[in-house]
């Protein structure tokens, strides 16, 4: 059997024919494997979801224990059966719980790596390289201007920031699932180990992470304006800070934590004062390394810059084609 | 070379200018010499390196990667020196440690036009993006980081306390990489210079009010036209010729029709003006000449630079600044009488018996070119600053229109979250009816209460978007004042405001009583 054969793209999104199940799809369906927790690619309705215990966590925590009809965990490196498929799960780096989904069948192997980071992250288990005859990798990042610099720096900068500017609230915008734990998991080990101020809405996903074996040390949601945060650091979605929220914060210096950063005009247009490069996608080179080391001879390549990704397999000789999948890439872009 | 870079990035990111001039000064504090100096000299735009073509830099770096990858990036980023610094495949081990900012002017200084791509190679490899980004700026002209070279000046005079106007005026004698002038700010000695030629820090005027009228005496003064144009220091001496902008800014190469006129020595006060057939043209055909670093031979005949000149601060070698205002005016027509400058005049006194013959004639005053009137204490020695009592600006009450919000965005820095920027329309005629087109935009004039009072508006009105813009429903009238009314052919109204600013909101006023596109075109003196 051809591996090409393993997966289908259906209007819901891919389908294992061997296995029966849909992966990360976008519309409610019968039984559902989930990569991670981010809304586009975990979204409520799936009468059967199966995935990490991590991702089934933050799954309830968003949506409700009403989401989904029964919730199955497995936990990763454990294979089952499915059908006339085998299913493994391994980690893929990206955010607490995130996941690769192996499938076996036929005597091929399938990959779907949901979106992953070949960057050390002290909140989740490092990508796991897995060998496969066709890999579905993301492209979020996938042109060669992105290079992301050690997180490490980038935290670094903000505290040389918050030192330098002792009398300004240091408010940066964050995703409220992966990037806000990461960035404060980040901050500890720097040494920055004051309380950590939240918006309302990263509140319950820290909680999530601290359940779950994360420590996050101190940590205080936003209540009115009698807090004292000159001098601290905030976090807050990014739609929070462009908005009427931020008027409570005092003098804030506006700061953003994502891979897009790393292009000006993107942080100009955010009107974002500090702009730190911290990304839970792989870079170019790490897409390029991570491809190689499948030793894939298919690539279907998700959301972001398909066509420079693609472009890039051809010349390594390695069968590639974009995967038009609705719905994706909206975590990083809203 | 990554202080720098860091330095300039930063300052692109910082909207508020103390924050600028935080970053400024904690750069010139802990930068050794001779970097501090070159990064002084690229902010003040004294760095003269050999200019790189964009055709240039992108033949390099298409010779190292694949065409189609940069095209496809050069798509999404948008920016050329961005997209080459970014995509730029640094080798794994750079061929030496990185340049600092003066090696890296004297190696791009140093470069032949033969040896240039070579040697900008060598020193993208050694560099960080953001880095390599600092390279092509500094050798592409303009950083383009909000930063002028007065408030590079204004930092160094913050944090090494000496006094701004010092170093203006011993700007001219120095060279880039500074290091005499960072001696001197650091306690050592002034730097020795020849200050014939320097800038002599002006005297400016303080805006005055109705109500300060009553405690002045009419008699004390002297009144002139305040002419719309951009205020200059005209210096001649055997050495040579300076023209200098407000801030001390050498503005000469922009203007050698003035500089080949000034046959004369002295040192003159006055505002550089486009004066064609003897009579004063508006600002904006002297804004077409501003900022060129090479003038056409057509533009020197269809804009014809002048100065008129109000006070006369050298005569040949002697100071008359400490002489009273009408002394230095007597000797300025003498001056005018022994030299007869062309492309020169001077501005006339007006005469007038009290203050409110003096209000008629500002009210009168509504010729292309002039702002509203000067006031002079004719005891008034030439103080360099803004010294509050000799010297007053009368600016003419503002023109106003009411004119329909159109669209909104939000601002920068403390007002981030506040829709605060607004552009205003009025009613054009057309085959379909009344439609708006847009005339100015404004972002001041408001108080705070009215600006959450705006911005509550705009959220509840707004029907599209298009990036960060909002357009909202035509229904809001800003009165809005401005100081004159230009044609211009950049914007579709026909019109350009000089200085909008939102006067009141009419939160009253029906939209449809607003103003009529053609009542403005017509006070721009288009049919």
């Amino acid at each position: 059997m051809s591996a090409r054969a393993l997966l289908e793209l259906r209007p819901e999104g891919l389908w294992s024919p061997a296995a029966r199940v849909h992966l990360d799809p976008h519309r409610p369906v019968d039984r559902a494997v989930v990569t991670h927790g981010h809304g586009d690619h975990c979204r409520p309705g799936h009468r059967a979801l199966l995935a990490t215990p991590e991702t089934l966590a933050i799954a309830e925590a968003r949506y409700g224990a009403k989401a989904f009809g029964a919730l199955q965990p497995l936990a990763p490196g454990e294979p089952i059966r499915l059908h006339d498929a085998t299913l493994t799960l391994v980690p893929a780096g990206h955010v607490l719980g995130s996941a690769q989904v192996v499938i076996e069948a036929g005597g091929r192997r399938a990959v779907v790596s949901g979106d992953y980071k070949r960057a050390p992250d002290p909140t989740c288990a490092p990508f796991e390289p897995v060998r496969c005859d066709l890999f579905v990798t993301e492209a979020t990042f996938g042109l060669p201007v992105f290079r992301h610099p050690p997180a490490a720096d980038e935290v670094a900068r903000l505290l040389a920031s918050l030192a330098a500017n002792p009398d300004r609230c240091h408010a940066v915008g964050v995703y409220a699932l992966g990037k806000a734990q990461r960035l404060i998991a980040e901050l500890r080990r720097a040494g920055h180990d004051r309380t950590i101020y939240l918006h309302g809405g990263l509140v319950r996903l820290c909680t999530v992470y601290e359940r779950l074996g994360v420590p996050l040390g101190p940590l205080e949601q936003i209540r009115g304006r009698d807090q004292p945060l000159r001098g601290e650091i905030v976090l807050a979605p990014p739609s929070a800070l462009a908005d009427r929220w931020a008027r409570r914060l005092p003098d804030a210096l506006i700061c953003a934590a994502s891979g897009w950063m790393q292009v000006r005009q993107r942080a100009k247009q955010r009107g974002v004062e500090l702009p730190l490069v911290i990304s839970d996608h792989a870079d170019w080179p790490d897409l390029q390394r991570t491809i190689l080391e499948t030793g894939a001879e298919t690539v279907w390549v998700t959301h972001g810059a398909e066509e420079a990704l693609c472009h890039w397999c051809a010349g390594q000789g390695i069968d590639a084609q974009p995967l038009a999948l609705a719905g994706r890439g909206e975590e990083e872009t809203q | 070379m990554r202080r720098f870079a860091e330095l300039l990035e930063r300052l692109v990111f910082t909207p508020q200018r103390n924050g600028k001039l935080r970053l400024l000064e904690a750069h010139f504090a802990a930068t050794p010499d001779p970097d501090r100096g070159w990064a002084l000299a690229a902010l003040a735009g004294t760095l003269e390196l050999p200019n790189l073509t964009p055709s240039l830099i992108r033949g390099l770096v298409e010779e190292r990667t694949d065409p189609v990858l940069f095209r496809l990036s050069y798509d999404f980023v948008g920016d050329l020196a961005e997209t080459v610094s970014l995509i730029w495949p640094a080798p794994e081990t750079p061929p030496a440690p990185p340049p600092g900012l003066a090696e890296t002017v004297e190696a791009l200084s140093a470069a032949t036009r033969s040896t240039r791509p070579a040697v900008l190679a060598d020193l993208f490899d050694r560099l960080d993006p953001s880095a390599r980004f600092a390279v092509i700026k500094l050798c592409t002209g303009g950083l383009r980081v909000g930063v002028s070279a007065r408030l590079a000046k204004q930092a160094l005079a913050n944090r090494f306390g000496r006094p701004i106007e010092r170093i203006e005026e011993l700007w001219f004698a120095l060279e880039p990489p500074y290091e005499d002038l960072f001696a001197w700010l650091e306690g050592g000695e002034e730097p020795a210079a020849d200050l014939a030629l320097a800038f002599r820090p002006m005297m400016l005027a303080n805006p005055i009010e109705d109500h300060q009228f009553p405690d002045l005496e009419a008699a004390d003064f002297a009144a002139e036209t305040k002419w719309d144009g951009i205020r200059v220091q005209a210096v001649a001496t055997p050495a040579g010729r300076r023209l200098y902008s407000r801030t001390g800014e050498d503005v000469g190469p922009a203007f050698p029709d003035v500089l080949e006129a000034m046959d004369w020595e002295g040192c003159v006060d006055g505002e550089l003006l486009v004066v064609k057939h003897g009579e004063t043209r508006p600002f904006s055909e002297l804004q077409r000449r501003l900022g060129r670093k090479t003038v056409s031979a057509r533009m020197l005949a269809e804009l014809p630079a002048h100065v008129r000149a109000y006070d006369l601060l050298h005569d040949g070698a002697e100071d008359l600044r400490p002489l009273p205002y009408a002394e230095r005016r007597e000797r300025l027509a003498a001056w005018r009488d022994r030299w007869r400058p062309s492309r020169l005049d001077l501005s006339q006194e007006l005469t007038f018996e009290g203050w409110d013959e003096l209000a008629a004639i500002r009210e009168a005053s509504r010729e292309a070119g002039e702002e509203g009137l000067m006031l002079k204490r004719r005891d008034s020695p030439y103080l360099a600053g803004r010294p509050v009592g000799p010297w007053w600006k009368w600016k003419r009450a503002p023109l106003t229109a009411d004119c329909v919000l159109m669209y909104a965005q939000r601002g920068h820095g403390k007002r981030s979250s506040f829709y605060s920027d607004f552009t205003f329309g009025a009613w054009e005629e057309g085959p379909d009816g009344p439609s708006l087109a847009p005339v100015g935009k404004a972002y001041s004039g408001y108080t705070d209460e009215e600006l959450v009072k705006l911005d509550r508006w705009v959220r509840a009105n707004m029907t599209e978007r298009y990036g960060p813009v909002r357009a909202v429903a035509p229904e809001l009238v800003l009165e809005v004042a401005f100081d004159a009314l230009q044609p211009s052919t950049r914007h579709r109204s026909g019109v350009a405001m000089r200085f909008p600013r939102i006067k009141r909101i009419r939160w009253d006023k029906p939209a449809a009583e607003a103003e009529r596109l053609a009542t403005l075109r017509a006070l721009a003196g288009l049919g």
